[in-house]
């Protein structure tokens, strides 16, 4: 068997998130060097603060400042930072329970190395240069001395609060596609179309993902299919794709390969768009270097008859 | 006050799993998974047009690909369209699921399946995307990094030590010898620190593979395997998601779960715990109170063999299958979800008495 392909697959999403009372008091806080917690029904001040009470789920919204000063209450060593994570260089993973809150926020403590950090160690925040309203407006903790700080007494209103963040995220993947893929899109770039056979009920699916929908058993045999194919349905687009150079509009079409059981689907190109019908017979356009057919033309044959593609529509 | 026993006895009657491995790259998730579908229709006997009720378990993120567990479904035979549902979670909760589906009577027989392929990715990473989106993803702490945290609070409280963590990851890695599913068998080396306190040893493996049970009620259970795994309860919890808010070094979800389930009524002999930190085991034998007659992990546990995402159903289908050998009369199957045990399943599975 040859090997299977392999790509770099990179997922980027930069979510765009909104942010309710609490969590917009609490990160324009961070922003002005304020931390700001909240308080239960209980009398429990929450850091970070949150909106719903996690014992009583009673909506929450009396906001109080706490200091910016604090102890681990407990820790991990980091030696090698990940992509993205707060600091470059080795640091700890703490949780901070501020001067003021009764619970703990999770950030990085930028120590010189595992002997320096403890339980029960006093820190401080030390806050980022420039800072946006986000939870890295704090760059991390540093060990601290003295005693706990003083808040300013602040109301925890602003006149400029922020409503939202923009939570950046990238995953670095490598895809395979797996054997029957593969097979697949190698067959492909000789410009054959390779579809597989099920042993059970022999229809033959293409693209072939290795297994049969119908009997759910594996599929192997291999199967040559087309090139010719009919046009089963179709659809006219018209909104221009970012980064497609195709006019609009223009068809994009389910095809059944002759001896295949399942339609795959593809452009239809060289007639016009609004003279495209099902049971027109095309056939695959392939452009210089490309691994897959550009788009599907009219053969110029009759067209198919109904009853011969009815099955597959 | 007597808990409310199940209207309908359900048991799991077949269980099946990849051999996990690091990677599975010359397999789609369809390719990988299949021959468990067949292993477990075959140790029943039945058909997938026999199937009342179809439930998986899968992440997205793990496949980098939006929808990736449609194309798993090319597996069970969905054409003609079935009675199917998705959970994006552990397979524990799509057998959870799959349970009340049968408790309703709509279905006598349900097969319950889930995978992960870990490979493609940077799992450490990949989870922190399930962190809290506000105050805790943006910082990107890994799994590792969180689960270290727990681990020092435990060491903090007297709970346990390095010593005692590294023979959880030795005996883990010993009884999994005998597992022939398993990813890592025998002696490992506890390695050097991953995030301190953790070391190389007190983490799981990280690898593909897959995982299917399948359940049935009443009388149909007795015809499709001799022994069937009794379903005598299961429950699930969670905890707030702020972990500043959690006491790590206890897992009240858990103990509310096995209370719910009945997990306290009678002693178990056996406990399947998804504990894929060595740290994590500490804290849920705790919970459970399981004292030392009881066998945990005879399977080798997470510490052996983590897909992500087939990991807990494994429990159950590994103290389930205990049961069908005889090996064991009832047995406590634990599932976790989430940074440091967030969320909680817990399952109580008895064999007719013998
Ligand atoms: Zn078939």
């Amino acid at each position: 068997m040859p090997e299977v392909l392999k790509a770099p697959l990179v997922v980027e999403f930069p979510f765009t998130r909104s942010l309710g009372p609490v969590q917009s008091a609490f990160l324009t806080g961070l922003r002005e060097r304020i931390v700001l917690g909240v308080r239960t029904g209980d009398g429990r001040t929450l850091v970070p603060p949150v909106e719903y009470d996690p014992v009583t789920a009673e909506e929450i919204r009396d906001l109080v400042e706490v200091a910016p000063t604090g102890t681990v209450t407990t820790w991990a060593w980091n030696h090698a930072p990940r992509r993205d994570q707060p600091l470059d260089t080795p640091f700890a993973w703490a949780l901070v329970r501020l001067d003021g809150a009764d619970t703990a926020l999770l950030h990085a403590l930028d120590a010189p190395g595992p002997d320096a950090v403890h339980t029960g160690m006093r820190v401080r925040v030390r806050w980022a240069g420039e800072r946006t309203g986000a939870i890295t407006d704090i760059a991390c903790f540093e060990p601290y001395d003295g005693s706990p700080a003083e808040p300013t007494g602040h109301t925890g209103e602003f006149e400029d609060p922020i409503t939202g963040i923009v939570a950046r995220a990238r995953l670095d993947y490598t895809y395979s596609p797996g054997r029957a893929q593969t097979a697949y899109i190698n067959a492909l770039a000789d410009r054959r179309n390779v579809g597989e056979r099920c042993p059970s009920c022999r229809k033959v699916y293409v693209p072939p993902r290795g297994a049969c929908p119908t009997c759910g058993v594996a599929t192997s045999e291999q199967v040559e299919v087309g090139p010719r194919g009919t046009v089963t349905t179709f659809c006219i687009v018209n909104i221009k794709a970012k980064n497609l150079d195709i006019e609009v509009p223009y068809v994009y079409a389910h095809i059944a390969l002759d001896g295949a059981d399942l339609a795959l689907h593809g452009r239809i190109g060289g007639i016009p768009y609004n003279q495209v019908r099902m049971g027109l017979r095309v056939e695959p356009v392939w452009t210089e270097g490309g691994r897959y057919p550009d788009h599907y033309r009219p053969t110029g044959e009759p067209d198919a008859d109904y009853d011969t593609y009815k099955e597959l529509v | 006050m007597a808990r409310d026993l199940p209207v309908r006895d359900i048991a799991v009657v077949a269980f099946g799993q990849t051999d996990h491995r690091r990677t599975s790259e010359e397999l789609s998730e369809v390719e990988m998974l299949m021959p468990v579908l067949h292993d477990v229709l075959a140790q029943t006997g039945l058909k997938t047009t026999d199937i009342g009720f179809t439930c998986s378990g899968s992440s997205d993120y793990l496949a980098g690909r939006a929808f990736s567990f449609t194309l798993a479904l090319d597996g069970v035979g969905a054409w003609p369209p079935i009675s199917e549902s998705h959970v994006e979670m552990d397979g524990a909760w799509a057998l959870y699921e799959a349970w009340t589906k049968l408790l309703t009577g709509d279905a006598d027989t349900a097969l319950v399946y889930s995978y992960g392929k870990s490979s493609p990715g940077p799992l450490r990473d990949v989870l922190t995307r399930q962190l809290d989106p506000y105050y805790v993803a943006p910082l990107w702490p890994d799994s590792v990094a969180l689960a270290a945290l727990q681990a020092q609070a435990l060491i903090d409280a007297g709970d346990t030590d390095e010593p005692a963590l590294a023979a959880v990851a030795v005996r883990s890695r010993d009884v999994a010898a005998t597992n022939s599913h398993a990813q890592l068998q025998g002696s490992v080396p506890q390695g050097e620190y991953v995030v301190r306190p953790l070391r190389t040893g007190d983490c799981p493996p990280i690898g593909d593979g897959a995982a299917a049970v399948i359940l049935a009620a009443g009388e149909r259970a007795r015809e499709l395997c001799e022994r069937p795994a009794w379903i005598r309860g299961i429950d699930h919890r969670i905890e707030a998601h702020g972990l500043g808010v959690r006491d790590l070094t206890d897992s009240p979800s858990t103990r509310l779960a096995a209370e719910k389930a009945g997990a306290f009524e009678r002693p178990v002999d056996t406990a399947e715990l998804h504990a894929p930190f060595t740290s994590q085991e500490v804290v849920l034998r705790k919970a459970l109170k399981l004292e030392g007659g009881v066998r945990v992990n005879p399977s080798g546990g997470a510490l052996a063999a983590n897909p992500v995402m087939a990991a807990g159903l494994i429990r159950i289908g590994e103290a389930a299958a205990r049961i069908h050998r005889g090996e064991s009369d009832r047995a406590l199957a634990h599932a976790t979800s989430g940074p440091c045990l967030q969320q909680n399943l817990v399952a109580v599975l008895e064999g007719d008495p013998r």
